[in-house]
């Protein structure tokens, strides 16, 4: 297997072996997010000069700076708010992620659940899961409980169809092996299988952790009264643009935290993957 | 022994008891069906097949641990074997910092220690450089000295055919047949050079070669 590593920033041995933490450690920060915070910086800016230069009113596009403003000034209303859709949103993954997780193992242990509930399974997600919500609000009400089931319906998928195939992707040599070295279906599973399915696992997870926040939001907009979502439909005719924008960036960075809590468990919990060097 | 393609691997999963003949009988050691087979064959692959996530000593002691022996005394039990073979301080690498040979090194103790009657070794260093092939091969001729099992190697190198065996078997190409069976007891000699040099063993080279041409 080859290295990937090797044309990537020093890394943490190399840290070590300078004597210079810190410094390795902001190289390579700046190698990996240097570019994209360049392009995000350029992009705001270019955002603020056009705004300004052609006198857009702020209740149509706000600048980078008004809504950076709107922060401050309505943080009294974004943070409770906040919080309920945090919630939603952490709940909800983790509902997903359980579910998703039990479901692969399921339908891998079983190739009769497989047969049976894996069409089932892809034939769901032909149904918009967004149309659901207004249902959903019916059936459980104004409370957490619909938009967790948003949450975790819109996340679970990926999770679910990545860790069936990372569990299938066992060699079938290492399988044949094991049944030679006293391994039983249970041990296979326990010492082989699931530990390499969880690179794949936590790919679904990554790709799941981005969808959350929309879920929310969807789970919000068919009946709320509280959330980020409900504070941007709350917003919309009053022409707040300012606070719709800063919900939206709100959004954006506990979609990002939540992606990176994700990378970050699966840098520690499994430490021999591959991994795509530079920018993972 | 025999040319590539000729069933050497499929053969070895019968034996192993991981495929049933589609005719015949394979009795190891009296054991006919093939879960009783597979109860007492240890199978170590082509390719070493180490797993990335467990260290080099608890790859070894998988299939203690596979028969619900705890990690802990899987640990203690193999790592006296680490010392004995030339792996000592290497129990707690991971196998991607190990070399080729090391690693061929650790997928032997795993299978060793499944202790199973017969060991049955699928061209375990086909994979590496001659050096540490020959290196190897010497490795193993020691280690089945201190641990004697019964081995079915299967290869397709003369020269490491002949080496450890004490038996040969020369299969052709498709359809892999016997077509020789070569008896390779009275090989001894000091060194590696000794021994290839020697009437016996170049006689012995040319039997097996003309089998395969044949």
């Amino acid at each position: 297997m080859t290295r990937a590593t090797q044309d990537a920033p020093p890394r943490d041995h190399a840290k070590d072996a300078n004597g210079k933490p810190m410094a390795a450690r902001s190289r390579a920060f700046a190698w990996n997010y240097g570019p994209a915070i360049a392009i995000t910086l350029a992009a705001i800016g270019l955002w603020e000069l056009i705004v300004r230069v052609a006198h857009v009113p702020e209740y149509l596009i706000p600048t980078p700076s008004e809504v950076a403003a709107d922060f401050k000034s309505d943080w009294s209303v974004l943070e409770p708010n906040l919080v309920v859709t945090l919630r939603e949103i952490a709940l909800g993954f983790a509902i997903s992620v359980v579910a998703g997780v039990g479901l692969a193992v399921l339908l891998h242990l079983s190739p009769t659940m497989r047969r049976a509930v894996y069409p089932l399974l892809i034939g769901s997600q032909t149904i918009p899961i967004i149309v659901l919500a207004p249902i959903l609000v019916i059936l459980f009400g104004y409370g957490i409980m619909p938009k967790l089931i948003i949450v975790a319906l819109i996340c679970f998928f990926p999770i679910v169809v990545n860790g069936i195939d990372g569990l299938r992707s066992v060699d079938d040599d290492l399988i044949r092996m094991m049944l030679t070295l006293n391994g039983t279906r249970w041990s296979i599973f326990r010492r082989v299988e699931f530990p390499a399915a969880l690179p794949s696992i936590f790919s679904g997870m990554r790709i799941a952790a981005t969808f959350a926040a929309i879920g929310a939001v969807f789970g919000e907009w068919s009946g709320s009264n509280q959330g980020l979502g409900y504070v941007m439909l709350a917003a919309t005719p009053n022409l707040l643009t300012a606070r719709i924008f800063a919900a939206i960036v709100l959004l954006t960075v506990v979609a990002l935290a939540l992606f990176g809590l994700v990378s970050a468990l699966e840098r520690t919990l499994v430490p021999w993957a591959p991994r795509g060097g530079k920018n993972q | 022994m025999g040319p590539s393609g000729g069933g050497k691997t499929t053969l070895l999963q019968i034996v192993a008891g991981l495929l049933e003949p589609d005719g015949g009988r394979v009795s190891v050691e009296g054991a006919v069906s093939a879960k009783d087979r597979l109860a007492r064959c240890a199978l170590m692959p082509q390719r070493d097949l180490l797993l990335p996530w467990r260290n080099a000593l608890d790859n070894a002691g998988i299939a203690l641990e596979n028969r619900g022996v705890s990690r802990t005394e899987a640990r203690k039990r193999t790592k006296p074997l680490f010392e004995r073979f030339g792996l000592a301080k290497f129990e707690y690498v991971r196998p991607a910092q190990l070399s080729g040979g090391m690693r061929q090194r650790v997928s032997f103790l795993r299978t060793l220690m499944a202790e199973k009657d017969v060991l049955l070794l699928d061209e375990p260093f086909g994979a590496l450089d001659s050096i540490t092939r020959a290196e190897m091969q010497y490795w193993l001729v020691r280690a089945m000295d201190e641990v004697p099992r019964t081995v079915l190697l299967v290869t397709h190198d003369v020269e490491e055919a002949l080496l450890l065996s004490r038996q040969v078997v020369v299969l052709s190409a498709r359809p892999g047949r016997v077509v020789r069976i070569l008896d390779v007891n009275h090989l001894a000699g000091e060194s590696r050079r000794e021994i290839v040099t020697s009437p016996g063993f170049v006689s012995l080279k040319e039997q097996a070669l003309e089998a395969l041409e044949s």
